[in-house]
């Protein structure tokens, strides 16, 4: 029987990104608000030090900040007529855990989405006409536009400091920035980071092209910066042990170096760590929230009630707590129906190394930070024509190599033995003169048989299914890659490369391989309730004091880093909470 | 002291810093206490702890092929890559922890990855002992470790190629795990036993552990001198009196 | 007509003053009497003393409080009748706080640090009895004889206070400015700041031949806080030392440990004109001036600091020393890491450390924990290096240093 706590205004699942932002906008309007994480509380003196933050096995190979398989995990399969199985240790994603979430351990790359990724369907489909679109894709609007957002882009780049170029700015297109990019209010508050060589070189090879090459925003300080909350961050040194690992000298925007030391001195704030919460408590009539279930680590059962209930636990655990509270209509994908586990997506990321003299190239990987990197639009999105290619979508093309840590950046030519002394030869002559990973980031649009649902089989440790994820490639993402890759391999050649590889996405969709941990949709936000588990301001349409953050809420994934997104979302939620919610509780938008 | 205990028992006695009493509820101010943290132990370099002395020698040699010596730098036995796999396979790592563990343990397809029980331990438990059994048979009865440098590269590309199939073991699956093990033994930080003296990290020049590059960035196509530090430090740490 | 702005200047001492503030007691109810008591406890910090931290009643005392004889535990202060002071008298208040005298005759330990407090007017120490007045009344019973025998025979204090004890209010100096008195009064009265600045005889006393040249308290080096150029404030601007005072940060470092403390409850807490003052009058106290000549960088000590320093100190206090304003200390500006006994600095690179948070700098940034990663060689030569890199050198510190300071550290808990 769960002991049953004192009631608080408002009761926040997960403390990541969208945890803190939306727990400052509320706190700020004299609520009650208590967070709680299953993770452990993180900080940089105390669990990411000078003295051993910078260790490869422990933190990229054995995943230490990461949430470990045995807490809870998802099963897979790639076709409906398949049985999923659990997937045991990590490889395509990597799940947060801890207060600061990913946020602790991302590369701090700070996209905005284009104005056309919000209007997609309608869109595409005025450009191209409907039937050059598969027909079992199933991409939406998403009932906000990036005029919407674009205020609250800018408050989280200013809460971060982003360093960039600005390319648009009130309409004015900018030298050095990207011209794609939507009209954003004011530039950058940081200026961009500082490029090694080969990144610059590529910016240079890309530019002689053609294109308009530009630095990748970066939430990593190109000098020291105080926010508008009076948080101070200190400059970025560079230090090549960025994403994967938490920053050891403030200088990477996290929610411990931009909100946490304000936040935490709230007389109306607190935090439980280490407590896992296990359902939302609704009413009978499952119409309201009354709270949340939660564990703590000795086991011991609690409720909090509150009167407004926020899931900010990454998309795919807001995903599997509404399916296990039984909130919205699971979705059916035989049928049709339904919308939660709807419209999953993932990433679609390809590649290119090249393989450059050793006697006149010297590149210095481990001189790096997670978001640096010299990046070019034009074939993002849809800044191009794709009426020729068969296929919609498109990504940024980068080289954005984030380090040169020896376990997994001993790059060696295709062919190379594997062991042995030809392969120890190839990794030292190849070291420093290599470009690895020089990158596609692809749009990965939604599709009927991509979707969430729970695992029949396959439990947690608590006894709850699994959620079950049944994802594979499209022809569509895997024709964008070819066409993209062969794009990325031309820069590369033109930086001076005596040979390159391509590393084209191809299918099937393999959860083995790392593909970044921007995992989309399954509670996607939309006008129409019948596609959509959220309205345009994150509230669920089934219950109104619940709303739901992350990128859960992507009808379909652009071809961006999501966070940039995921945190003007929850700025432009909590502005509607503050608003118009709290004034008067119900739904903001009819059904 | 009699008037120390009577005070404790008397009076919460918390510390004099202020620091936020931490129990599960954080408030009112970010959370510290003295020796925070979780260092790592660096290994000690000694008898084996997991491996058995013929498993030990078997893993030396592998070490030795897939990393073999040569003038420049010591070869995967020398720069201690198999004491690195002895201290792992102790570890958590040997036991496959935080691992999603729970049956069903079912065969499933390439792409849905491992889901066979005690994945690491079990697969060098087998294969070393199916690598010995099969060098034994085909050898003369010598194990892998007796073998010539050539015969047992030979033994290697065999089992990479599937040639030869191991009894008991899959020989593939088993000297891919030996590989990846091995050589992030050798790249990996020298408190865990490999990289001794950073050789690995002198051969391809990398610098380490360290973290502080603001005066390298905008130094393009220049060799960095500075010599590796690990995060035990380097010998030029201790003053030379 | 009383003039609360400008205190300093024409107050006249004696027994005028005491006969009009006869007829004048502590009123809760006079708003401005308890509004510049509120001010006079915020500097004189009653509130740090007084309460258990973490969860103590405010006031309510239980506190213990480290010194050299053991621990004393402070009095409960709320107005609580039975266990607090409701039932004392101003004139019984007035003789605690400016004299040491309980109102049973016994006397105070010098841990309440009336041997400052006695700078204060009596109108202060009344304002500052009025605010207490206001504060809720909690029931607590504080055991106060804590201190082993034979220091727990008070009556060994009328010795002390002969010896050590000079009762009576502050006298401005005629010849200097008013914000120099001003500044001079809060240090030397309310702020007590000699009580953990100002070294000790063995039998507690201050050594005023030193004042404020740095002590030793809860395991900590007190620093230097004159205007001495390698030790104390010398390299640091009176605008240096108010913004530490008001915000706990400044270009040069950040409040840590027992000062940390301090700031967020009292320093931060003060006017901008305050600080000031007292940083106006910290500047002028002159220092010392027998340095030590800079330790050649060849020395084994400097080249192995050196290495330690660019491979490990440099990710946060910058590859020259100097950090970054307002959130990694300036080792290359520091003045405590230069203090004569080196026992902070040490105890800061084995234990880590969290600087304070206050409504201007809420950061709070924190030094990570090195007694893992370095030895007592390893230590002492990366200080030393940082004592002598950047100029105004101090002495080497030495392996024994710090091994010695590990031991004593061990025991801590804070």
């Amino acid at each position: 029987m769960a002991r049953i706590l004192p009631k608080k205004d408002v009761v926040i699942v997960g403390l990541g990104w969208t945890g803190c932002i939306v727990a400052n906008e509320l706190t700020d309007e004299g609520l009650d608000v208590i967070a709680i994480e299953r993770g452990p509380w993180r900080d940089a003196p105390t669990d990411f030090p000078t003295t051993y933050a910078q260790d490869e096995l422990r933190y990229h190979i054995r995943h230490e900040l990461f949430l470990r398989p045995d807490q809870t995990t998802f099963t897979f399969r790639n076709k409906t007529s398949q049985t999923a199985l659990p997937i045991r240790t990590w490889g395509a994603f990597m799940p947060p855990n801890g207060v600061g979430g990913g946020g602790v351990h991302w590369n701090a790359e700070t996209w905005r989405f284009l104005p056309s990724d919000f209007v997609l369907k309608t869109h595409l489909t005025q450009r191209y006409g409907a039937a050059f679109l598969p027909e079992d894709m199933t991409i939406q609007d998403w009932g906000v536009t990036y005029e919407d957002l674009e205020p609250h882009y800018d408050a989280f780049e200013y809460l971060c400091g982003t360093c960039g170029t600005a390319g648009n700015v009130k309409g004015k297109i900018m030298e050095g920035g990207n011209p794609f990019e939507g009209a954003r209010s004011r530039p950058y508050p940081n200026p961009a980071q500082k490029q090694g060589f080969a990144h610059a070189l590529w910016g240079k090879a890309a530019r002689e092209l053609g294109y308009k090459s530009f630095p990748q925003p970066s939430g990593n300080m190109s000098r020291a910066y105080t926010n508008p909350l009076g948080v101070r961050m200190g400059p970025c040194t560079y230090c090549g042990f960025c994403e994967w690992f938490g920053c050891a000298n403030y200088s990477k925007a996290s929610p411990q170096t931009t909100i946490l030391p304000v936040l935490v001195r709230k007389s109306n704030f607190s935090v439980r760590d280490n407590s896992e919460v296990t359902k939302i408590n609704t009413d009978r009539a499952g119409k309201h929230a009354t709270g949340v279930t939660f564990v703590d680590a000795s086991g011991t059962e609690w409720e909090q009630p509150a009167d407004l209930v926020i899931l900010a636990a990454y998309s795919m655990f807001n995903v599997q707590l509404l399916l296990l509270s039984k909130i919205g209509q699971p979705y059916d994908p035989a049928a049709n129906t339904g919308v939660i586990g709807r419209n999953f997506t993932h990433q679609c990321m390809s590649s290119v190394n090249g393989f450059f003299d050793k006697s006149k190239f010297n590149f210095n990987p481990f001189i790096s930070s997670g978001a640096i990197g010299m990046t070019i639009d034009e074939f993002n999105g849809d800044n191009f024509d794709h009426g020729p290619h068969g296929f919609v979508g498109g990504g940024y093309l980068t080289h954005a190599q984030t380090n040169g840590r020896p376990i997994t950046t001993t790059t060696v030519p295709p062919d190379t033995p594997k062991w042995g002394a030809a392969w120890k030869k190839a990794v030292a002559d190849n070291y420093l003169s290599t470009v690895t990973g020089a990158g596609v980031h692809g749009s990965f649009y939604s599709y009927r048989d991509i979707y969430l649902d729970l695992d029949p089989t396959y439990k947690d440790r608590f006894g709850r299914p699994l959620m079950r994820m049944t994802i594979d490639f499209h022809d569509n993402e895997l024709k964008a890659a070819a066409y993209l890759t062969d794009k990325l391999d031309e820069i590369v050649k033109a930086m001076g490369a005596k040979q390159t590889q391509k590393k084209p996405r191809k299918g099937p969709y393999d959860i083995t391989t790392y593909q970044t941990t921007h995992l989309n949709g399954g509670a996607v936000m939309g006008t129409d309730r019948k596609t959509s588990a959220l309205n345009r301001y994150l509230q669920s349409w089934d219950v109104p004091n619940l709303f739901v953050m992350g990128a859960g809420a992507f009808p379909q994934n652009a071809g961006y880093n999501p966070t940039g997104t995921v945190a003007a979302l929850a700025y432009w939620s909590a502005k509607a909470i503050r608003e118009q919610y709290l004034k008067k509780p119900g739904p903001l938008v009819d059904a | 002291m009699l008037h120390r205990r009577e005070l404790l028992a008397g009076v919460a006695w918390l510390a004099l810093s202020g620091a936020a009493a931490h129990a599960g509820l954080i408030s009112g101010r970010l959370p510290w206490e003295p020796n925070a943290g979780h260092p790592p132990d660096p290994v000690r370099p000694g008898r084996w702890i997991y491996f058995t002395g013929q498993e030990g020698a078997a893993v030396e040699a592998l070490a030795d092929r897939i990393i073999p010596p040569d003038p420049g730098t010591p070869g995967g036995k020398d720069s201690g890559c198999a004491v690195y796999l002895d201290r792992q396979l102790a570890g958590p790592y040997g036991r496959d922890e935080g691992l999603y563990m729970r049956a069903p343990f079912m065969k499933g397809i390439k792409q849905q990855g491992p889901q066979s029980q005690s994945v690491i331990a079990k697969t060098y438990g087998s294969g070393l002992a199916a690598l010995d059994k099969y060098c034994q048979s085909n050898h003369a009865g010598k194990r892998f470790a007796e073998l010539t440098d050539n015969d047992k590269d030979e033994v290697l590309k065999g089992l990479e190629s599937e040639k030869i199939k191991l009894e008991g073991a899959d020989g593939k699956k088993f000297f891919t795990q030996v590989i990846k093990d091995v050589q992030a033994g050798f790249f990996a930080d020298p408190i865990y036993g490999g990289n001794r003296d950073m050789v690995s990290w002198k051969m391809i020049g990398f610098p380490g552990a360290r973290y502080n590059y603001l005066d390298w960035i905008d130094r393009h196509n220049e060799r960095f001198p500075l010599p590796p530090v690990s995060l035990a430090g380097r010998i030029d740490w201790t003053p030379k009196r | 007509m009383r003039k609360y702005a400008t205190r300093s200047v024409g107050i006249a001492a004696g027994a005028s003053l005491l006969l009009f503030a006869a007829s004048a007691s502590a009123s809760e109810q006079d708003f401005t009497q308890v509004e510049k008591g509120r001010y006079l406890a915020t500097a004189a910090d009653c509130v740090a003393c007084h309460t258990v931290p973490n969860g103590g009643r405010s006031f309510a005392g239980g506190r213990p409080i480290e010194t050299p004889f053991g621990d004393i535990t402070s009095a409960n202060i709320t107005p609580d009748k039975d266990t607090g002071i409701g039932a004392w008298t101003d004139a019984q208040f007035e003789n605690a706080v400016r004299k040491g005298i309980r109102p049973d005759g016994s006397r105070l330990y010098p841990a309440m640090p009336f041997t400052a407090y006695t700078k204060m007017s009596h109108d202060d120490v009344v304002a500052i009895r009025a605010y207490l007045k206001t504060l809720p009344a909690v029931h607590n019973p504080v055991v106060r004889d804590t201190l082993p025998f034979p220091l727990n025979i008070r009556a060994g204090m009328r010795a002390w206070d002969a010896l050590y004890f000079t009762p009576g209010e502050f006298k401005p100096d005629p010849n200097k400015s008013a914000e120099w008195n001003r500044g001079a009064f809060l240090v030397e009265g309310p702020g007590h700041c000699g009580a953990c600045h100002t070294p000790k005889s063995f039998l507690g006393g201050d050594k005023n031949s030193e004042y404020l040249q740095g002590s030793q308290l809860q395991g900590w080096v007190t620093p230097n806080i004159t205007n001495d150029n390698v030790a104390g404030l010398g390299a640091w601007s009176v605008d240096d030392i108010a913004t530490y005072l008001r915000t706990g940060h400044n270009r040069i470092t950040a409040a840590t440990g027992p000062m940390a403390e301090e700031v967020e409850n009292s320093s931060s807490k003060m006017t901008d004109g305050d600080v000031k003052a007292m940083a106006t009058y910290l500047k002028s106290l002159p220092g010392e001036s027998n340095n030590p000549q800079p330790l050649k960088s060849d020395d084994p000590a400097m080249k192995a600091g050196q290495a330690i320093f660019r491979d490990q100190c440099s990710a946060c206090h910058s590859i020259d020393g100097k950090g970054v304003a307002k959130l990694f200390p300036s080792l290359a500006d520091a003045s405590m890491l230069r203090s004569r006994d080196p026992r902070s600095a040490i105890r800061l690179v084995l234990r880590g450390a969290r600087s304070v948070a206050t409504d201007a700098e809420p950061t709070a940034p924190g030094m990570p924990s090195f007694s893992h990663q370095l030895n007592d060689d390893q230590i002492a030569a990366v200080l030393t290096y940082a004592r002598n890199a950047w100029g105004r050198p101090a002495a080497a510190v030495t392996a024994s240093d710090v091994s010695e300071a590990r031991r004593e550290l061990r025991a801590r808990t804070d």
